[in-house]
């Protein structure tokens, strides 16, 4: 089945700020005014072409409102749509398809957050659920914790490849100038970290870090003239079975089951083509669990599979090669940083982390506890 | 053996259960589904019409954590009550129940939550 959607769209421009800790006194909009501006000059167009705006945080529950206001942006089509950190995976969508029906021309996806210097603690907008806060969960690692113990029980999952996972992403951050984390990291030492939630401990656990990032998105016909190479959205895909980790159908196979089947589909390729992948690790399961769901390896070999410097730099399959949410950075929700770094890669710019001549990046984002999942496929001028 | 009550709200109905020791859940009258958390239509065929049950409180351990606070740790876990629902709850005692035991609820009207401890089986 083919989609008119397929390569219609094209990222064009991508900017991050703050990540790590903002300046004092700095709020999530100055963050996301930084982001905007480096988007934009990296795509060498004006902030005043944006005329479709999508935004999600944990900060403002209008967020395309406060980011229309605070950029100067007044948008014919306007966005605020929250699937948690999928959000911005499931934003390509909405971008793309408003393109495509002429409802805008240039999109704008922006998120920032200063979580880390506004105390440190997970910011999350969302309405308890009084069946699961009554017995104080810490939300969202003991939600995590509890897929990754039900994960060892089904298939013998170990710790030790658990922390594979953290070390990994700890080898590629210390390629990436900009991440938060370059001090080594062994097995040994995440097996020795202070435990939170059995059995994740602090070192299974994403960073807590400011940041903002923007991505521009235009037709690819316009994107084909701009300064930047061309890094077309090939297809993009979004499922959710669930909200709350008590009401999840399966705490070992997850949407992305779903969502990662739909994306491909668009975007015509198998699973075997991809060439890097760009995944949200919010914890050490999380990778094992989408490798799983995406098709990379079969349901329970996950924990082999991420073992042995698989995908370590150097290994056959590059997983999160700026360090992702353990080691980059993770300012409360993650998935627009996935997009911006697979584009990186496909341009060729990502410097000492650059994989030789990918095509196809899959870019795999995760909202609230394993809940909504979102997929895209992205790729090059060869791939049209 | 069902529960009668004029409160209107879901919640209030489950939290008056746990007032009187019960845990009690939904049973969907057209599809038969049990359903959990309490809610005003059936997630399985979108029927309205809802009982009441009390659940026996025998189930088993599908997924547990323990929470390493600084003065005391304790079990977090999702229990697969036998009625076929699943619910979060704690567990007793922390550290020593695995994924696939036994367990029975334990419902502490003070501080309304349920605690499954482990169900000896008579032989």
């Amino acid at each position: 089945m083919s989609s008119s959607l397929r390569g219609a769209t094209s990222i064009i421009g991508i900017g991050e700020a703050g990540i790590g800790r903002a300046a004092p006194g700095m709020t999530p909009l100055d963050l996301m005014g930084q982001a905007a501006a480096a988007a934009s000059l990296d795509a060498g167009i004006s902030l005043s072409e944006v005329d479709g705006l999508f935004s999600a945080t944990s900060h403002y529950a209008m967020s395309s409102m406060e980011a229309a206001e605070y950029l100067g942006i007044r948008p014919r089509y306007s966005d605020s749509s929250n699937l948690g950190g999928a959000s911005f995976v499931s934003h390509l969508l909405h971008a793309a398809m408003a393109i495509e029906a002429g409802l805008c021309t240039t999109a704008l996806i922006i998120y920032g957050s200063t979580q880390l210097s506004d105390g440190g603690k997970l910011v999350t907008a969302s309405a308890p659920n009084n069946y699961e806060v009554a017995y104080k969960p810490r939300y969202p690692v003991s939600m995590y914790a509890m897929a990754a113990a039900r994960h060892m029980h089904e298939f013998g999952t170990q710790r030790e490849q658990l922390a594979a996972v953290a070390v990994a992403a700890r080898q590629w951050a210390i390629l990436t100038p900009d991440a938060f984390r370059h001090d080594p990291l062994s097995v040994q030492d995440v097996l020795a970290s202070r435990m939170i939630s059995d059995p994740l401990t602090i070192a299974d656990c994403c960073l807590v870090t400011d940041g903002a990032a923007a991505v521009l998105l235009t037709s690819t016909a316009r994107a084909r003239d701009m300064r930047q190479p061309l890094v077309p959205v090939l297809g993009v895909g979004e499922a959710h079975w669930h909200r709350n980790i008590s009401q999840a159908p399966s705490l070992t196979t997850t949407a992305a089951v779903d969502s990662g089947f739909r994306a491909m589909q668009m975007a015509g390729i198998s699973v075997g083509q991809v060439d890097v992948v760009e995944l949200y690790d919010a914890f050490t399961i999380n990778t094992i669990l989408f490798l799983e769901d995406l098709g990379f390896c079969r349901k329970g070999e996950g924990g082999a599979f991420v073992e042995n410097g698989r995908i370590a730099p150097g290994g056959q399959l590059p997983v999160n090669t700026n360090g992702g949410g353990l080691s980059y950075c993770h300012p409360g929700m993650y998935g627009l940083f996935l997009i911006i770094e697979a584009a990186r890669q496909l341009r060729r710019q990502a410097g000492n982390r650059q994989q030789q001549s990918p095509n196809i990046a899959l870019v795999h984002a995760n909202g609230a506890v394993l809940s909504a999942q979102a997929t895209a496929v992205l790729g090059t001028a060869a791939t049209l | 053996m069902t529960l009668e009550s004029e409160i209107k709200s879901p919640s209030e109905i489950y939290l008056s259960g746990i007032s009187a020791g019960h845990v009690t859940y939904q049973h969907c009258d057209r599809c038969a589904h049990s359903i959990f958390y309490p809610r005003t239509i059936c997630p399985n065929c979108g029927a309205t019409e809802l009982s009441w049950l009390v659940s026996a409180g025998r189930g088993v351990v599908y997924a547990s954590t323990v929470i390493r606070k600084r003065d005391a740790p304790y079990s977090v876990a999702l229990i697969d009550l036998d009625e076929g629902f699943r619910m979060m709850a704690r567990l007793a005692p922390v550290t020593q129940m695995l994924i696939g035991a036994r367990v029975r609820a334990e419902v502490d009207k003070a501080s309304m939550q349920v605690t499954f401890v482990e169900d000896v089986v008579e032989a």
